[in-house]
């Protein structure tokens, strides 16, 4: 049995070998996808454009302004002196946000007494509005207790504390959804061709007549790209830590491990797509779009499966990048291990056995 | 002119004898809109809240309640000790924990600052962040019904989107994605088909003009493309309920430079592929994944690095889904959006010129 696999794996290497072209990229994808899309991905405000209308042109007023400019969260795009104008600024959106000093605000100031300040912004973009809003809020509360002076004292104060990732920047949650999304197309769409080729070039037929049985050649033929796949995803993974700083608090056997278990099932998706597809055409289309789209919407990588409706969080059941994004969280971000996410593990195990037993039927049927 | 109606009504023809061609018109967008519709929210609600209230007295319980009756917070666990909060956090099963610490009542009842802790979970940075600026803004209330203020009170007035529904700016956006995938894939798709079965041989033996031929092959598709924004433009409407501000013949008139630039992809991807599989590959790998990315679809242009916001220009998707945004929520017309169409344009004829002499030397 043993030896067999051996054989099926050992013939799939030399092929792969001499399709170097394909090898390389099966290793050298995700790497150079992650590289662009690293950068790109993020949540994290910065340049917030900000149109200022200074009606009360006093060193109060400048002294907000200040304080708005130094957070190092806005830049100045506009100087008004009255607030009509806006409207032109943000429907052009070179503003999306500005801060309203009204005329009375200096007197206010001086004299001690309860003044307000206006602050207008974009919501067309909800999560960005709502960051700037916080920033804008803090800033406002140090300025005010700066200008008159006091010291206030609030029945409640928080000591806000962040683990994990203090600086709550976003592209250490990202990152590690990126590489999920990254290595799931590529390794279903590796295997969803392997099985198709041999089948349009008719050596299927010849491997019919061998007294190999269905599982090992299925698990022949997916030894090789594991072991592609996982070189691939440890560059991918060595590059987030380089990189993108995306620290590895857990254990790198455990890292390991989950890594391996995705792919297993990434793989073996890709070879059940493949047992289906009469041609590497449709193999690809499906491949394709069975590990992209899902990958992408319902696997937590970028929306939060928690605010979806319920029917697609049931549906998100399915997804394997699912599990394994959140325990590549837990390992890398929180350095936890399988006592918290043994469950994750053991959905990606169960996941690998229902495609592997669903490839192995419909080989089967066509061997 | 009339060779070129009858390469037009061929192509139609053709296109209408494809069995696949009445779900991918009418069923496809509207079953795409309506999951990405559904999926793509950056919303975070109800925040997953642990209590670990050592005080145990009326103003603790008070402050509690603050929390889960705001609805931001869901609240998950009732703690004893503060040690269990690890658990809870490192699980997953809680993104922010509160720690009422023993004499809150007495703090608070002297007039002193009662200090509580928050620990947020960052490693899912987007509910951390908002959690932390729900729960300031729950502490901030508490304040104020005890008769504190700022001395300065900062007003928001939030414009287009008041409420801060996530799914208002996603819609108009993955609306532009599905076009865009659909015009581009079915074009590049189409032309290699008729390489591989070699009937384009057969059309350029005839008198036809490659120009003639191109422009008979693209605007089925221009067809195509519009059919499938008028069957998504009820789901935008009125399933989802995004506000339409704008004028619908804006939103057309736009639409064209935009679709100029997804055929003249298709047919740029055609003349880059041999086969369907290679087309395939070429279209999303190169074209449609920078494109979902780089548009400012989820991710703010804003927030990318210098050299990536310089890249952004080159891309046709981002300015439509400016146009999308613009006309939706901001209810701007073309004396805003005219920078947007002649980039699209632009961009569009760029990519037919290349594409163009692409085609010419596939043909020599």
């Amino acid at each position: 049995m043993i030896r067999r696999v051996l054989a099926v794996a050992v013939k799939e290497l030399l092929q792969l070998r001499r399709d170097w072209r394909t090898t390389f990229a099966l290793v050298a994808m995700p790497v150079v996808l992650l590289l662009i899309y690293g950068f790109a991905l993020s949540f994290d405000v910065r340049d917030i454009r900000l149109a200022v209308v200074d009606q009360s042109r006093t060193r109060a007023s400048r002294e907000v302004i200040q304080a708005f400019l130094q957070s190092g969260y806005f830049v100045r795009v506009a100087d008004l002196d009255e607030p009509r104008p806006l409207d032109r600024l943000f429907d052009r959106g070179t503003a999306q946000a500005a801060l309203v000093i009204p005329a009375d605000f200096g007197a206010d100031v001086a004299g001690r007494r309860q003044t307000t300040l206006q602050f207008v912004l974009d919501g067309s973009d909800s999560q960005t509005a709502s960051t700037v809003l916080g920033y804008a809020r803090q800033i406002v509360g140090s300025a005010a207790a700066a200008l008159y002076d006091v010291e206030l004292k609030p029945p409640v104060v928080a000591r806000p504390l962040v683990w994990y990732n203090p600086d709550l920047s976003s592209s250490l949650f990202l990152v590690p959804g990126l590489v999920a999304f990254i290595l799931m197309v590529t390794s279903v769409i590796a295997t969803a061709l392997a099985v198709v080729r041999e089948k349009e070039r008719g050596t299927l037929e010849s491997l019919r007549a061998t007294p190999l049985i269905a599982i090992e050649l299925l698990v022949g033929k997916t030894a090789p790209y594991l072991l592609l796949a996982s070189a691939a995803a440890a560059g991918s993974l060595t590059l987030a830590w380089a990189l993108f700083d995306v620290p590895v608090h857990g254990s790198i056997v455990w890292l390991g491990l989950v890594t391996v278990l995705f792919l297993a099932g990434g793989l073996g998706w890709g070879m059940f797509l493949s047992s289906l597809a009469e041609s590497q055409q449709v193999a690809f289309q499906l491949g394709l779009l069975s590990s992209m789209l899902p990958t992408l919407l319902l696997s937590g990588f970028i929306f939060p499966i928690s605010s979806m409706p319920r029917a697609l969080q049931v549906i998100s059941h399915i997804v394997p990048a699912r599990y394994f994004i959140s325990a590549l969280r837990e390992i890398v971000l929180k350095g936890v291990g399988p006592e918290v996410w043994w469950n994750d593990a053991l959905a990606l195990v169960a996941f690998g056995a229902v495609v592997l037993v669903l490839a192995t039927v419909r080989t089967v049927r066509s061997l | 002119m009339r060779t070129l109606l009858n390469i037009l009504v061929k192509e139609l023809l053709q296109l209408g004898r494809d069995p696949r061609i009445l779900p991918i018109l009418f069923i496809a967008p509207v079953i795409q809109l309506t999951i990405l519709g559904y999926a793509a929210t950056t919303d975070v609600r109800r925040v997953e809240l642990a209590v670990c209230d050592l005080d145990r007295t009326a103003a603790s319980r008070d402050l509690v309640r603050r929390f889960t009756d705001s609805s931001y917070f869901r609240l998950v666990a009732n703690l004893d000790e503060q040690r269990s909060i690890d658990r809870w956090l490192d699980s997953g099963r809680a993104r922010i924990a509160l720690t009422i610490p023993a004499g809150h009542a007495a703090d608070r009842a002297a007039g002193r600052s009662a200090e509580v802790q928050l620990v947020a979970d960052g490693s899912d940075a987007m509910a951390g962040t908002l959690g932390l600026s729900y729960a300031q803004g729950v502490l901030e209330q508490v304040a104020g019904t005890n008769g504190l203020r700022l001395p300065v009170d900062l007003r928001p007035k939030v414009l287009y989107n008041p409420d801060l529904v996530s799914r208002n700016f996603m819609v108009p956006a993955v609306l532009a994605m599905i076009l865009m995938i659909m015009t581009m894939m079915l074009t590049s798709m189409a032309l290699v088909r008729e390489t591989e079965l070699g009937t384009m041989e057969q059309l350029l033996v005839t008198p036809l003009s490659p120009g003639a031929i191109i422009v008979g092959k693209l605007v089925p598709y221009a067809l195509v493309g519009t059919v499938e924004i008028l069957t998504a433009m009820p789901v935008v409407l009125f399933w989802f309920r995004v506000p339409l501000r704008g004028s619908l013949a804006v939103l057309a008139l736009l639409t064209m430079p935009f679709m100029l630039c997804t055929l003249g992809l298709g047919l740029l991807v055609s003349t880059l592929s041999r086969t369907q599989q290679q087309a395939m590959m070429i279209s999303t790998f190169v074209f449609m994944l920078p494109q979902i990315y780089l548009s400012g679809f989820v991710f703010p242009i804003q927030n990318m690095p210098r050299a990536f916001q310089v890249v952004t220009y080159a891309v046709p998707l981002r300015y439509y889904v400016e146009v999308l945004r613009g006309v939706f929520l901001k209810g701007v017309g073309l004396e805003v959006l005219w920078p947007q169409g002649l980039a699209m344009l632009g961009l569009g004829l760029a990519i037919l010129t290349l594409a163009r002499i692409r085609f010419r030397q596939r043909i020599g």
